[in-house]
Order: C-alpha cells, then sequence, then structure tokens
C-alpha cells in the first residue's frame, strides 16, 4: 500500500468510527452543563439506533437515498423522547441521576429489541438498503494528496459532526443561552436569584443529549451494523461518556477525544497489514488502543472538573 | 477530580462490564414448556433447550428446531411432552432451569443447542445419570450418557477457499476471524487448504478482531482489506463480521452492478445471502455475497434421535457431522457456473476421502 493509500484508510475509518462517538458525546456535555448527570446515554444510543433502523427499513423505496439522513432525525426524535424520561425523573422528580441513567439503559435494549420482535418476528432487523456510504467530494478530491486522502472516501455523517461540535461549542460559551445553561450546571441556587428559570433549562439540556445520542446511535446503526439486534450498540454510550469526560466537558475537547479513540482504534487495525508491524503478534496490537489512551490520559491531560452543580438535584426553595 | 466525576467513573466502569455481560441477553421470553398434554406412551421423545438466540434466529437454534419438527413429523409425534419439545433460553440463567425441567418431563435426549450450555449440560448430566443428553459445538468427553455434536467446518471452510481461489482477480484474500484458538482455527486452516489447492499463488490474509460482537472494528478491518489488494473476504466472527459486509456494500454502491473490481463477502454459519444484497450505482439490483458456509444442526439432531431410537445413543463419543453426514456445506449464493461445478467436484472428493482437509492450524 502506498503512503496516500494508507493514510486514506486511517482517516476514513477513524472518521467512520467516531462520527457517531462525536454525536453522543456532544449530546453528554449539553446535559451535564446542565447540571444532569446522563449515564442514559448507552440506552439513548440504543432507541436512536432502533427508531432509524425501523424507519429506514419502512421508508427506503419512497425516500431512496434520503433516507439514513431523515432516519438519523428520526432516530434524534426517538432519542429526544426516551431522554424526556430521564428529564423528568431527574429535573422534576428529584431523583438521582446515576440511578435514572441506569434505569434508562436496562429499559432501552429490552424495549427495543422486544419491539422488534413485534414488529418483524424475529429477534433482529433485516440489513438495511440505504445505509451512509463514502462520498467522492465534487470539486475537492481534485485537490492534490489532500484531496484523496479526505475527499474521495469521505464519511458526511463525520463531517456534519465535526461542524456541529463548532456549532455547540459557539452556542455553549458564545451566546445567551449557553451562559445560562451552563450557569445552571455551575451554581443554580445563583441563577435562580437571577431570574433564570433552573428547570427548563435542565430540561433543555437532557433533551439535546437525547437529540445527539439519538442521532449517534442512528448514525452508528446506519453506518456500521446495517441492522439493529441487541448487540448493536454494546458500549459505545460509555465510550462517548468517556469522551465527553476526556473532553473536559469541553464540545470541541469531546470531539478531540471521539476522534483519538477513533484513531487508536484504526491505528491498530490497519496497523496489522502494514510491512514490519505484521510481524508484531496481533494481541499487542489489539490492547495498544487502550494503552494508548491510558498513556495519553496519564501524561498529557491535567485536572478535569465536572460542572460544579453536575449531579446535585436542584430544589427551589419556597 | 471531583467526586461526581468519580462516581460517573465508577457507575461507567461497571456498566460497561455490566452491559458487556449482559450482550445478547435480550432475546425472546423465557421458558415455553408444555405440560399439558400427559398422555404417556412408551415412545421415544426429545427435546432442545436453545441457546439465547432463541428458535426464530435464523441460525443454530432455529436449524435445530427445524430438524426436530421434521423427526417428529417423520415419526408421528406430537409437540409437547411425550413428544419433541423446545425449551427457549432468555438468559444464560435459565439454562439449568430448562433442562431440568427438560429432565423432569421424562425427555429421552434432550440436546443443548451451542457451546455456551456445555456447563449446563455438564453438570446436569452428573446428577441425572438416567438421561441422555447431547452437547452441540462443544465436547463433553467421560460421561456415558452424553454425546458430543460437533461440526467439520473445516470442510465448509475448504469448499469456501475452493470458491474465493477461483473467484479472486487480485489474488489476495482476506480472513477475518472472531478470536484466536482451535474453533476458527479450524474455519481458517480449511480455508487456507481450499485455496492453496486451486490457486496456489494467492495470498490470504488473516486479521483477529478479538470479538465476536464489534462491527465497527469489523468494518474497519475489512476496508484496510480491501484497500490493499483484497476483493474476497470470508468473515467468521458472529456480529463483528456485519461490519465487513456495511464496508463491502460501502465500498460497492459507488461501483457498476457488473463492475470488474467489485468487491465480495463470504457468508458463515448459514446462507448470508440476504445480508449482501445492495444497490449499485447504475440503479441495478446487485448482491455480493460470494457464497456462504452453512451448518445442518437440524441434520445432525435427526441422525442422534435416529442412533437413540435404534438403542445406539453414541453416549460418551464426539460425533463429528462433515459434508458427508449433512452436517456442513457450502450454499453457492453468487458464484459463476465453472466455479459451481469446482466446488461440487471438491465437494465429491471430500466425501469420497480423495482430500483430507486439515482440522486445524499447524502449530
Amino acid at each position: 500500500m502506498s503512503i496516500i493509500a494508507v493514510l486514506t484508510i486511517i482517516i476514513s475509518s477513524t472518521l467512520v468510527y467516531s462520527a457517531p462517538l462525536i454525536f453522543t458525546s456532544l449530546g453528554g456535555t449539553f446535559s451535564e452543563r446542565a447540571g444532569i448527570v446522563n449515564v442514559g446515554l448507552e440506552g439513548i444510543m440504543v432507541m436512536g439506533a432502533f427508531g432509524a433502523i425501523v424507519f429506514n427499513l419502512t421508508f427506503a423505496p419512497a425516500l431512496g437515498s434520503m433516507t439514513p439522513w431523515i432516519a438519523s432525525l428520526v432516530g434524534g426524535l426517538v432519542g429526544i423522547v426516551f431522554s424526556a424520561i430521564h428529564a423528568l425523573a431527574t429535573v422534576t422528580l428529584r431523583a438521582d441521576h446515576i440511578i435514572s441513567g441506569t434505569v434508562i439503559n436496562l429499559l432501552a435494549p429490552a424495549l427495543a429489541v422486544f419491539l422488534v420482535k413485534v414488529l418483524y418476528g424475529k429477534g433482529q432487523t433485516d440489513n438495511i438498503r440505504e445505509q451512509f456510504g463514502y462520498y467522492k467530494v465534487p470539486g475537492l478530491n481534485k485537490i492534490p494528496v489532500l484531496g484523496d486522502i479526505l475527499f474521495t472516501k469521505a464519511s458526511i455523517p463525520a463531517f456534519l459532526a465535526i461542524v456541529i461540535t463548532f456549532v455547540s461549542w459557539y452556542v455553549l460559551f458564545k451566546t445567551r443561552f449557553g451562559l445560562r445553561l451552563r450557569s445552571v450546571g455551575e451554581n443554580p441556587q445563583a441563577a435562580d436569584t437571577l431570574g433564570i428559570n433552573v428547570y427548563v433549562l435542565r430540561y433543555a439540556g437532557v433533551l439535546f443529549s437525547g437529540l445527539l445520542g439519538g442521532i449517534g446511535g442512528a448514525v452508528f446503526a446506519q453506518s456500521i451494523s446495517v441492522n439493529f439486534s441487541a448487540s448493536t450498540i454494546v458500549g459505545q454510550g460509555f465510550i462517548a461518556m468517556a469522551a465527553m469526560i476526556f473532553g473536559k466537558w469541553n464540545p470541541i475537547g469531546a470531539m478531540g477525544a471521539s476522534l483519538f479513540f477513533g484513531l487508536a482504534q484504526s491505528l491498530a487495525v490497519i496497523g496489522a497489514q502494514l510491512p514490519g508491524i505484521e510481524n508484531i503478534p496481533s494481541i499487542y496490537l489489539q490492547v495498544s488502543p487502550y494503552v494508548l489512551t491510558v498513556v495519553v490520559l496519564v501524561c498529557f491531560l491535567g485536572k478535569a472538573s465536572a460542572p460544579k452543580a453536575d449531579g446535585v438535584n436542584y430544589i427551589k426553595s419556597k | 477530580m471531583k467526586k461526581t466525576t468519580r462516581v460517573s467513573l465508577g457507575v461507567l466502569a461497571v456498566m460497561m462490564v455490566l452491559t458487556l455481560s449482559a450482550c445478547g441477553a435480550k432475546g425472546a421470553s423465557s421458558s415455553d414448556s408444555k405440560n399439558d398434554d400427559s398422555k404417556k406412551e412408551s415412545t421415544f421423545s426429545s427435546a432442545l433447550v436453545t441457546d439465547i438466540g432463541g428458535v426464530d434466529d435464523k441460525s443454530f437454534n432455529q436449524s435445530a428446531w427445524e430438524g426436530m419438527q421434521a423427526w417428529g413429523e417423520e415419526n408421528g409425534l406430537e409437540k409437547g411432552v411425550g413428544g419433541y419439545d423446545y425449551f427457549q433460553s432468555g438468559n444464560e440463567s435459565e439454562f439449568i432451569t430448562n433442562i431440568d425441567q427438560a429432565v423432569q418431563a421424562n425427555f429421552d435426549v434432550i440436546y443443548g443447542i451451542g457451546f455456551a450450555l456445555r456447563e449446563a449440560i455438564l453438570s446436569e448430566a452428573e446428577q441425572n445419570p438416567d438421561t441422555n443428553f447431547v452437547i452441540v459445538d462443544d465436547v463433553i468427553e467421560d460421561l456415558d450418557n452424553v454425546a458430543s455434536a460437533v461440526f467439520a467446518d473445516n470442510e465448509s471452510s475448504y469448499l469456501a477457499g475452493v470458491a474465493a481461489g477461483k473467484t479472486t482477480k487480485t489474488q489476495k484474500i482476506g480472513f477475518i476471524g472472531g478470536t484466536e484458538g482451535a474453533v476458527i482455527g479450524r474455519f481458517q486452516a480449511g480455508f487456507e487448504a481450499g485455496i492453496a489447492a486451486v490457486n496456489p499463488s494467492a495470498v490470504v490474509v488473516v486479521e483477529y478482531a478479538g470479538t465476536y460482537g464489534d462491527p465497527a472494528k469489523g468494518k474497519t478491518i475489512a476496508s484496510a482489506m480491501y484497500a490493499g489488494g483484497c476483493d474476497i473476504i470470508f468473515q467468521v466472527a458472529g456480529g463483528t463480521g456485519a461490519g465487513a459486509f456495511s464496508e463491502a456494500i460501502a465500498i460497492n454502491q459507488g461501483k457498476a452492478s457488473d463492475a470488474a473490481d467489485k468487491v465480495w463477502i463470504i457468508g458463515v454459519d448459514r446462507d448470508q445471502i440476504e445480508e449482501g444484497a445492495y444497490k449499485a450505482n447504475d440503479g441495478k439490483e446487485s448482491n455480493l455475497t460470494l457464497c456462504s458456509t452453512t451448518k445442518g444442526v437440524g441434520a445432525t439432531v435427526i441422525a442422534i434421535n435416529k442412533l437413540a431410537q435404534d438403542g445406539n445413543f453414541p453416549g460418551g463419543k464426539v460425533e463429528t457431522y462433515g459434508i458427508k453426514a449433512g452436517g456442513v456445506d457450502l450454499a453457492n449464493d453468487n458464484l459463476s457456473d465453472d466455479v459451481i461445478s469446482e466446488v461440487d467436484n471438491a465437494r465429491e472428493e471430500i466425501i469420497d476421502g480423495e482430500i483430507k482437509v486439515p482440522t486445524g492450524l499447524a502449530e
């Protein structure tokens, strides 16, 4: 393989792997910035994946190649509905955030598999016919070297995820809404004193995480597993959560961490086929993403501190 | 580090373990025994206990149950106690309970479908020496009331290797395994031998994902293999293999349906032709499942039931079901006619014993 070919696969598989993680970790950032710990990201991804696959299977003949995009939005909507349970439990009913999130995680796969059984009469769905494939970006793929690496085998959902990362950063740190959302996560009493409606903002944070988490699940299911079963989403929600913490509750950091996980994963896989490295026993390559993560965490990352009121219920005094 | 961070990290770790251990445990609901029909006759009866997939999993369990039904109908038996029945396991904790129920309902032969039931069958067989058990796809030795049925996956993989070796244009073929070991090694050995027999110059690129449940990793591996010049990949990696299909579809979608550089996947354990369907960029429906190795669990169930009916239950023995016994085979999904005739020849030669397929990788 030429160097350009190697770079192309590494970058394209990093992007494919990272896109769902970026969406979901951004979702987690919104929720936790508003002060609601969202361990339920995994469950939200499951429901997003489920909703998107069912929509895709049903409407692919009518919608053609637009199907995965619309299905991703549907996955996001299903995620919102599901995250509303978490919001209701934690914000209105003041439940413990971890417990509520755990319930979401236990509920989602069971519910989704049950519904698949009801809808299709079997334990897993068929493969979808319209998936997120690779796109040649017209014009840009003519750029020498860079065009080959970035735009001949491009994953559009990943590019979109990166754009949304910067939008999220702008919303959180440069708009009035973002400032209020963060204030609610840092010091809800003070925010409330200044006339900010803590409950509404906390709901908004959780519902945003539902939207983005649902889209994350939808993107995973439609670009990687291409069907839905009990083993479609197994741990990606937790990896996204780790990426959010790794990224210090900052959208750009979360994106960087997601891309890093993706890169580590694809380097390990692709390394096995590169001359020289191919003779290393595969077990070392398989553990390398985790070793690399630990090394980066220990060496390069300072103190990660959550928003101050993260996980603390706000009880408005009378 | 703040307390909440620590707590959420801790919960994160615990939940990941929980999710992993519970993965796949959300199949069908609990056991499905039928105790209403209690007429006792001196006929022979047989039941199977499924793995967590359930009898509609399009794979192992379904095949076993279809074989059981065919056997039951052939012998004029009814579903239920005294005839034939299944016990569906929703998760691992139900294995023992289901086997217990089957023992108490006095079934003569009880099958555990899949290697996951090995420990459960072993402990029940020790406690119930008068009941005959069969473990499918694993081995329990030294117990006279347990027969082990394993499949000669190396033989079907050999045929897949013949098909791949004859079809490849790039002279480079990929193999994605789940985890390294004797089970997948059997596939790999047969596959490599088949390729070497018909196309000694072809190179086989082997990579193990280390997991059966990570489609993202399967996709990345497939992506690297195709980019590295492979045009056919044999995936023996369960859910990880789904990612290989998605990668192959993504690549082929950008090509005409009859493109010379189209890439292929070889299916495993059952006919995976449905997974390979896609729409090419010329608007035509197409398919990229080259062929699939299949396992006839049903044929095995029928064969052992017949032996047991005649009083020859193969207790304590390990029966290997190969091509000859209908235990394994190759589905010719999209093979060209001359490759099919090549595969048919190889199949005949294996049945006649002219070809001895290696049963595992050389140490």
